[in-house]
Formats: C-alpha cells, sequence, structure tokens
C-alpha cells in the first residue's frame, strides 16, 4: 500500500503548491486590502477600525464621484471604438481575404504589439501627437497649419486613442475567433434560401458572433477601466482615471485605508461587469 | 422531356489547374441525376456551380430556359441539401425551415403551416419547436432536407447527403429519399462517392474522373457495359487481364489470355488487338469434373478464399500468374466448405456474354 500511500501524498502536492500560491498571493492581499477598508487615517498611521467612513467618502465627494464617471466613460468610448473598428477588420480576415498567409500576416500585424512593451506603446502616442510629434509636421509640411498644435495631446481624446490601440487586440481576437467558428456553410444556406448578403449578415453571421463581442467588450472595458498609464502619459490635467487616484492615495497622499476602499469599489464593479457579461454568454450559448 | 438543367461546355480553372473541362450535361425536369466520382473528380464543384456557389471559368448555365450563369444563389430557383446540414444553431426547427419563406413575402402563420407540411414530408412531424443541437445526426438530416424543399424549388440539390449517417440509417435513408422524389416530383441532383448509393437512387448516373464526363448512363448501363476500365472497377469489381484479340468473326471474338483462350460475345470490339479483357468477378463460376464439356474457361490454382457473409470471394492465380477474383453466393444450405481451397487446382468458366473488352489506354 506504500505505492498508493505516495500516490496520495503526490497528488496532495501537486494540488498543494497552486493553492498556496492561490491563497498567499490573492486571497490574503484581497482580505489585507478589504481589512484596510474600514480602517482610520490618523495622520501619519492608519488605526485598525471598522467603520464606513472611506466608502462614505467616495459616495458622497463630488471629486472621486466624478473620476469613476469620467472612468466609466472613457472605458465605454474605448470599447466602442475598438467593437467600431476590431469587427470589420475581423470580418474581413475571415470571410472576405482568401489567402490564408496575409490573412495570418495581417492576424500578427495585430497581435504582435502585445510583445512590445506595454508602455512604450503608450509612449509612442506622445511623440505621434505632441507639439514636436509625427502628426504636428505633417500637417504643417502641407501647410494645412503654420504652427505646431497642442490640441492632439493631453486630452480625453489622446486618452481614448491611446487605450483603443493599447486594447484592440483583445477585441480582435475573440471577436475573429467568433467569426471563424461559423461554418462557411451557413452563408450559403442562407444565400441558397433567399437571403442577399446583408440579411445574411443580420440574421447569422452577426447572431452567431455576439459571444465574441460581448468576450471582446467585456476585456477591453475592464483592462481600460483599471488603467493608469495612459492618462499619465497622454491625459491632460483633467485626465486623471480611477486607477490614478488610487495610486496616489498609496503613493503621495498617503490614505492607504481610502485607497483601500476605492480598490474594493473598483473590484466590485468590474467583477459584475464579468458576471454579467458570463450571464449573457451562458443564456446566449449556441452550439456550433 | 425538357430538359430543366443544361450544362454547355462548362470548364473550371485555379490558376493553371484544371478542375472541370468541358462539361456538357442535360437534366431532364424530374430526374433523379447522381454525379459519382472519387473525390477530387470535379462533382461537387460542378453542383456547387448549378448552385450558384461557384463560377465556371467558362461555359454556360441554363435553369429551364434562362441563363443563369452570372445570378447569385438568392436568384436561383434551385435549392441546396449541404453535406453538414448547416441549420442555423440559434434558431428553432421551425424559424431554420421557414427562414426562407419570409423573403417571399409569407406570413409567419403560413409560414409555420408550411414548415409543419415540410416536416410532415419528411415524417418529422411535432420536432417544430426544437433547437438543432437537441436532435440526431438523422433527424437533422430531415430538417436540412425540409428546410430545401420548403421552398418548393424546380431542382434540389444534395451534397453527399448520406455521408454523415451510420451504414443502417443510410441505407433506409437512400429509399425514403427515393420515396420523398418520387412525391415531390422535382428535379434531384446528387453528388456522391458510394457507388451502391448512386446504383440505388438514381434513374440516371454521371462518372467523373478527374473533371471529366467518364461515362452517363442508367445504373443498369453503367454495371453491365462501363465504357471504360475506370468505369468498371469504379462501380462494382473488375478483373481486368491484358489480352490479345485472335479472331473476329460472326460467333464472336476471340482473345487470348496468358496462354489461355476466351470467346467472348461484346459488341464493342477494340480496334486494336491488344485490349483488356473484363469480367465481373460474380459473373464467373468454378466447374467440377462433370463439367468437362464446357470450353470457355481458365486454368489456375486457388490462393486465397475470403468470407463475407453471403457470399465468399476466392482468389485465383492464373497461369500467367495474374489473379482473378471469383465470386460466390452462398444460398441456404451451401456450406463454405464445398468450394475450392487454397492449393487447388480448380477451372473457371465465363459466359461469353460476360467479357467485357477496353481498348488499352482508354
Amino acid at each position: 500500500m506504500a505505492h498508493s500511500r505516495i500516490a496520495r501524498h503526490s497528488s496532495k502536492l501537486v494540488l498543494g503548491i497552486p493553492i498556496l500560491w492561490i491563497v498567499l498571493f490573492m486571497l490574503v492581499p484581497y482580505g489585507v486590502l478589504l481589512t484596510y477598508s474600514f480602517w482610520l487615517k490618523k495622520y501619519p498611521l492608519f488605526v485598525p477600525a471598522f467603520q464606513f467612513g472611506n466608502y462614505w467618502t467616495l459616495m458622497t465627494d463630488p471629486q472621486y464621484i466624478k473620476v469613476l464617471l469620467r472612468t466609466l466613460k472613457i472605458s465605454a468610448l474605448v470599447s466602442i471604438a475598438s467593437l467600431l473598428l476590431a469587427y470589420p477588420f475581423a470580418y474581413y480576415l475571415v470571410f472576405r481575404l482568401k489567402n490564408p498567409t496575409v490573412r495570418l500576416v495581417l492576424f500578427m500585424a495585430v497581435i504582435a504589439p502585445l510583445w512590445v512593451s506595454y508602455l512604450l506603446r503608450a509612449y509612442v502616442w506622445k511623440t505621434i501627437l505632441g507639439t514636436e510629434g509625427i502628426l504636428n509636421s505633417f500637417l504643417m509640411s502641407i501647410r494645412l497649419i503654420d504652427e505646431p498644435s497642442g490640441i492632439f495631446l493631453y486630452n480625453q481624446f489622446a486618452m481614448v486613442l491611446t487605450l483603443t490601440y493599447i486594447f484592440i487586440p483583445f477585441m480582435v481576437m475573440p471577436i475573429y475567433t467568433a467569426l471563424e467558428k461559423i461554418p462557411r456553410s451557413f452563408s450559403e444556406a442562407s444565400a441558397d434560401l433567399g437571403m442577399g448578403p446583408i440579411q445574411t449578415f443580420l440574421k447569422v453571421t452577426l447572431p452567431l458572433s455576439l459571444p465574441g463581442v460581448v468576450a471582446g467588450f467585456t476585456m477591453t472595458f475592464c483592462l481600460s477601466f483599471g488603467d493608469f498609464i495612459a492618462p499619465f502619459l497622454v491625459g491632460g490635467p483633467d485626465g486623471q482615471l480611477v486607477a490614478n487616484v488610487m495610486a496616489s492615495q498609496f503613493g503621495a497622499a498617503l490614505n492607504w485605508p481610502l485607497g483601500s476602499a476605492l480598490a474594493v469599489v473598483m473590484l466590485f464593479i468590474v467583477l459584475s461587469i464579468i458576471s454579467l457579461s458570463d450571464w449573457f454568454e451562458q443564456t446566449g450559448k449556441v452550439e456550433l | 422531356m425538357p430538359a430543366i438543367i443544361e450544362l454547355r461546355q462548362i470548364s473550371k480553372h485555379y490558376g493553371s489547374v484544371i478542375g472541370i473541362e468541358h462539361v456538357e450535361l442535360s437534366v431532364e425536369d424530374g430526374e433523379f441525376l447522381t454525379l459519382l466520382g472519387p473525390s477530387g473528380c470535379g462533382k461537387s464543384t460542378l453542383l456547387r456551380m448549378i448552385g450558384g456557389f461557384e463560377e465556371p471559368t467558362t461555359g454556360q448555365i441554363i435553369l429551364s430556359g434562362q441563363d443563369v450563369t452570372d445570378l447569385p444563389p438568392q436568384k436561383r430557383n434551385v435549392n441546396m441539401m449541404f453535406q453538414d446540414y448547416a441549420l442555423f444553431p440559434h434558431m428553432t426547427v421551425g424559424q431554420n425551415i421557414a427562414y426562407g419563406l419570409k423573403m417571399r413575402g409569407i406570413g409567419k402563420v403560413e409560414a409555420r403551416q408550411k414548415a409543419e407540411g415540410a416536416l410532415d414530408l419528411v415524417s418529422m412531424p411535432d420536432k417544430i419547436d426544437q433547437m438543432p443541437h437537441q436532435m440526431s445526426g438523422g433527424q437533422r438530416q430531415r430538417v436540412a432536407l425540409a428546410r430545401a424543399i420548403v421552398r418548393e424549388p424546380k431542382v434540389l440539390l444534395l451534397d453527399e447527403p448520406l455521408s454523415a449517417l451510420d451504414a443502417n440509417l443510410r441505407e433506409q435513408m437512400q429509399i425514403e429519399l427515393k420515396h420523398i422524389h418520387d412525391k415531390l416530383g422535382i428535379t434531384f441532383i446528387m453528388v456522391t462517392h458510394d457507388q451502391t448509393e448512386a446504383l440505388v437512387m438514381s434513374d440516371r448516373v454521371i462518372v467523373m474522373e478527374s473533371g471529366l464526363i467518364a461515362q452517363d448512363g442508367t445504373p443498369e448501363d453503367l454495371y453491365e457495359r462501363p465504357a471504360t476500365p475506370y468505369v468498371a472497377n469504379f462501380i462494382g469489381t473488375t478483373n481486368l487481364l491484358p489480352g490479345q484479340i485472335t479472331a473476329r468473326n460472326e460467333v464472336g471474338t476471340r482473345v487470348e489470355i496468358g496462354g489461355q483462350s476466351l470467346l467472348t460475345h461484346y459488341e464493342k470490339v477494340p480496334a486494336q488487338d491488344s485490349v483488356q479483357v473484363g469480367t465481373r468477378p460474380e459473373k464467373a463460376r468454378f466447374l467440377s469434373g462433370e463439367d468437362a464439356e464446357e470450353d470457355n474457361t481458365l486454368l489456375g490454382c486457388v490462393v486465397e478464399c475470403i468470407y463475407h457473409g453471403n457470399s465468399l470471394r476466392t482468389t485465383v492465380r492464373l497461369n500467367d500468374e495474374q489473379n482473378f477474383h471469383v465470386d460466390a453466393m452462398l444460398p441456404m444450405g451451401m456450406a463454405r466448405a464445398a468450394s475450392p481451397k487454397p492449393g487447388d487446382e480448380v477451372r473457371i468458366a465465363v459466359d461469353p456474354d460476360n467479357i467485357l473488352m477496353f481498348e488499352i489506354g482508354s
């Protein structure tokens, strides 16, 4: 029976390591975060307590509500812009492009930036949009403007543009996968039964690709929602997002309890969005 | 009978690769026509051209007098049953069947009635509100058929309709499809690589070989009078042996096969003397000692016996080292034991009416 004892112990070991990992690096930090969110700040220390003052501040101080709404707006704009760009692109790759090599190259062209440092990709837009940037020198060279313009950088537009560029692969991938799973015979059958290309798209292709759209929307939305580099690099003075405010609570503002409460609220919002999209995916699920 | 479909000089080239070359075909109204051939012979491409899913490089497709070569699928009065059925997974069976009716301006109530009617025809009542993924393969196949016929097309195209079914169900569906064809009275054009399916179901079979029509005829034509060795071997099995014509006269043609002489009454006598001689395994039989008088015989030695349940295939090595198969049915009471065993010297008799001849290289 020694053999089975070894097997039993080894299976415990195999499961034990990841469980230990999850407990140590996920559950414990969440617990610490949650605990801190109820504490009091008594400069320069944080005092253990159980009170909802931090949450009350977040819900009543217009400063935080404003940042939260701005973050939701930016995330929504980024997701919508990504969707509008990614869907036609993925559709073109899957249904229109005949050459598989070109398809692969174009698909990789979208995915490849993911291997480049995130910071670098965000920084690139600074050099494109800035006063010394490519956009300005181009516009000056065609004499559309006489002197460099500062309107392109340090505003919400620059932020949406940068975030869309950074997160669009997460929209393209699920939509591409969803479209690719649709058998070619479906659109042929639809045409065979008398439907034109537009009706075929609306009645067959689009409904069957919705799970990909939902997955892509969820990912780009949640990623933008938690972003704090783009606002820092290309967002202007009124471009702070929730993550920046949160980071400052743990830094300059030195108010860990409030920062923790903000983190808990963010976590709650993101988890709600993910469960919503999960639920949507489950109810709308079809077997291809 | 008038032609419902005419294919005129249809060719399809993929770059420099030839898919289909100068195919001429006329399909009669109400016919059950089968395009038969191995994969890559161009049969599916031809079917998809009739459906409008592929364009011919050159040639014309005429559907009941109208040139439809450049029309998209949605503008042609033909419907296709797809090999993978292509049922829309996000719609119920009823919605799938009624899908093609909306474009015709048919109202919801009437569309549902028509869908029910089509489901009745394929013996699937009460399934109208089910989802495709809840159904078995055979049931889905019937739904696909119902969807294809509900618009009352002039021609129904079937792309390997039974290939996804298991053997028992396939046999049952062969007969059922034939009955539905008789009931509807419309033209069926089916693509298959299964020769049994083609023989059982069709009025006429087109055998295709690398983009060309190898033979066009009734199932009986193809089996009894194959035009080429290719057809003879694709439809059933044929013993093909090289032979030399030694005499041609009013009695028949005499051919020599590896030193043994056979008489044949086959009408299409090749011009050259070097020929291929073909015999169906089941049209040859073993002679016992008493039948000494038979003269159309081949001598050989049994090398192998394969038991097929209802029949026995015996492989005989002829004197010139060629193999010759003989199939014998095993009717009631006839024991396997009575047949020749490996190592036995045997005489094989073939009737002069059952010996085919082909030109070398045809």
